[in-house]
């Protein structure tokens, strides 16, 4: 799948925040006044900037109300009730904590977890599609639910963040050795997505059309695939073990800044290879993957 | 409405002949001439004469060989078009209500200015029937020639499918498939019709019709019967007795 930049930084910045948004709104980081309107403001926008970007991936941004329309079977619809929700509700609370009102914590409880709800719609937009095998897996929100509490934990400045960013290490390591055998586990082929496998070896004799078009743009993506293994293991490093191991050794405000920056990054990277590496099962009626 | 209708009055779609299929483009063609000037978005094309051209069709033409265990290789001509599928993923996840299968007769429509132009649907669908007008940035579809099969102003021979209609082999046939009687339905019982990945629970309405199978090869040479001369009388006698000379 095409790695679109206004989707990668949509689903980086906006995960982080909402994760942030999660942990604001539960009262983990006790934060009064300017500090408060700071980590509040951060986490708004994260997730704003993160929303705003992912307009520029539509062909009719003027018309991006009505997706509001389908909740009942789209999952896209879901996220944009999910994450006005969680913005609206977090509001008051982000109020109080700010001016010190001593509003109940339950608001922001539950706009914490209409946060958290909100990365997991996300996820469901790609877990949802069968066509995509690598993605059609319960590892698929399991991992940006991790992204999004591990990278809400370090933003957040949690002694706990080591423990979650260990925990999103292991959910890489697991999502990638899985991944790499969806494919074939789903036993898809040129053959059998043809049904010419009922009479033999199928290859392809002479490509649809010579030149590109929006299939094979968008859905054949396999450019840099080649670096996959190298960009993982600097995805591991930069979103999970180096920002784990400074958090365990130093718990001081620099550390968490340059945790963050490096979990950030290295989030972008494993973003980029989620989708560049994600085949879908079109791909096999011009005999690519 | 995105939700999918629980059952449709008919179910339209095309029965398409992969043995009569000579690949010659021509429902491409036919297909990208009469959705350029109807129903919706014409169908962009980009750069169409530069070096790297790229368009919007709705019926693609592949080609593949295939090698049976036994016997020489087939070239066989593979129409993709939208399938009309019963359990529709494209129209489920669309976030607008723009895509929606109709309970009438079971077409898979975009309504063209709901579209946001996310693309969502073309992830869901695992045919790679849908493709983006990068002009108009809306999601472009098979219509199933829905402005031509209803329409009262062409004639009745007319009233079909412009990719149906302008195959010179006949490969491809329109009907209803929830009509056992219909041609479609007959035609695909007769040949072992089947539906693309069944296993991906899409329901496809369209049917594939197998090509057929091939006459056995001789090897043997046509000559081979006059060359085994049984003879007899003289001829014969000569035959034996300079045979064991
Ligand atoms: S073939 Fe694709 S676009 Fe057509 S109805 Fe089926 S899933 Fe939707
Ligand atoms: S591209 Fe248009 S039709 Fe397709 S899912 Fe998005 S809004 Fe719906
Ligand atoms: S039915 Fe009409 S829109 Fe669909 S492939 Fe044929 S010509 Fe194109």
């Amino acid at each position: 799948m095409n790695p679109a930049p206004s989707v990668i930084v949509f689903s980086v910045l906006s995960g982080a925040g909402f994760g942030l948004l999660f942990f604001l709104g539960l009262g983990f980081a006790q934060a009064m006044g300017w500090t408060a309107f700071l980590w509040w403001g951060m986490g708004y926008a994260l997730a704003i900037i993160g929303l705003l970007a992912s307009t520029f991936h539509l062909g009719n941004p003027g018309r991006a109300w009505r997706a509001f329309t389908q909740w009942r079977t789209s999952w896209l619809s879901r996220e944009a009730w999910a994450s006005v929700a969680a913005l609206l509700i977090c509001a008051p609370m982000a109020l109080s904590d700010w001016l010190g009102l001593g509003w109940p914590r339950a608001i922001g409880m539950v706009g914490g977890v209409l946060a958290l709800a909100t990365v997991l719609t996300t996820s469901m937009i790609y877990t949802q599609i069968k066509a995509v095998p690598r993605w059609h897996h319960w590892l698929t929100p399991v991992m940006f639910l991790g992204f999004a509490l591990a990278g809400g934990a370090v933003l957040a400045a949690q002694s706990f963040a080591p423990i979650f960013l260990a925990a999103l290490a292991l959910i890489l390591l697991a999502i990638w050795q899985v991944g790499d055998g969806q494919f074939a586990r789903k036993a898809q082929s040129l053959g059998t997505a043809t049904g010419l496998d009922r009479i033999g070896e199928v290859t392809v004799f002479e490509q649809a059309h010579t030149a590109g078009n929006y299939l094979l743009r968008e859905m054949i993506f396999a450019v840099g695939r080649k670096h996959a293994q190298r960009l993982r293991a600097i995805a591991l490093a930069l979103a999970a073990v180096i920002p784990a191991v400074l958090l365990a050794i130093s718990a001081g405000p620099w550390a968490f800044a340059v945790a963050a920056v490096c979990h950030v990054i290295g989030a972008f990277a494993a973003r980029w290879l989620f989708f560049a590496e994600a085949e879908h099962v079109v791909g096999l009626f011009y005999g690519k993957r | 409405m995105t939700s999918l209708p629980v059952s449709t009055e008919k179910r339209l779609g095309l029965a398409i002949d992969l043995d009569t299929c000579v690949g010659c483009q021509a429902c491409v063609t036919a297909c990208k001439g009469w959705n350029d000037q109807g129903y919706g978005a014409p169908l962009s094309d980009q750069n169409p004469y530069g070096a790297e051209p790229s368009g919007v069709f709705l019926n693609r033409v592949h080609s593949y060989a295939v090698q049976p265990i036994e016997g020489a290789a087939q070239t066989i001509n593979f129409p993709r078009s939208c399938l009309h599928c019963e359990d529709a993923p494209c129209v489920t996840v669309c976030p607008t209500g723009a895509s929606y299968k109709r309970s009438e007769d079971g077409i898979v429509l975009v309504n063209e200015d709901a579209c946001i132009g996310c693309g969502l649907c073309a992830w869901a669908c695992p045919y790679g029937a849908r493709e983006m007008d990068a002009a108009a940035g809306v999601m472009k579809k098979c219509t199933l020639c829905v402005d031509r099969i209803y329409n009262e102003n062409l004639p009745e021979e007319d009233r079909e499918p412009a990719c149906v209609r302008g195959c010179p082999t006949g490969a491809r046939h329109f009907g209803d498939f929830a009509d056992p009687d219909s041609k479609v339905s007959r035609l695909s019982a007769e040949r072992g019709g089947y539906a693309l990945m069944p296993d991906l629970g899409t329901k496809p309405v369209n049917r594939y019709l197998p090509p057929r199978k091939k006459d056995v090869r001789h090897e043997a040479s046509v000559l081979a019967p006059l060359l085994d001369i049984k003879v007899s009388g003289f001829v014969g006698w000569l035959d034996r007795v300079l045979g064991k000379i």
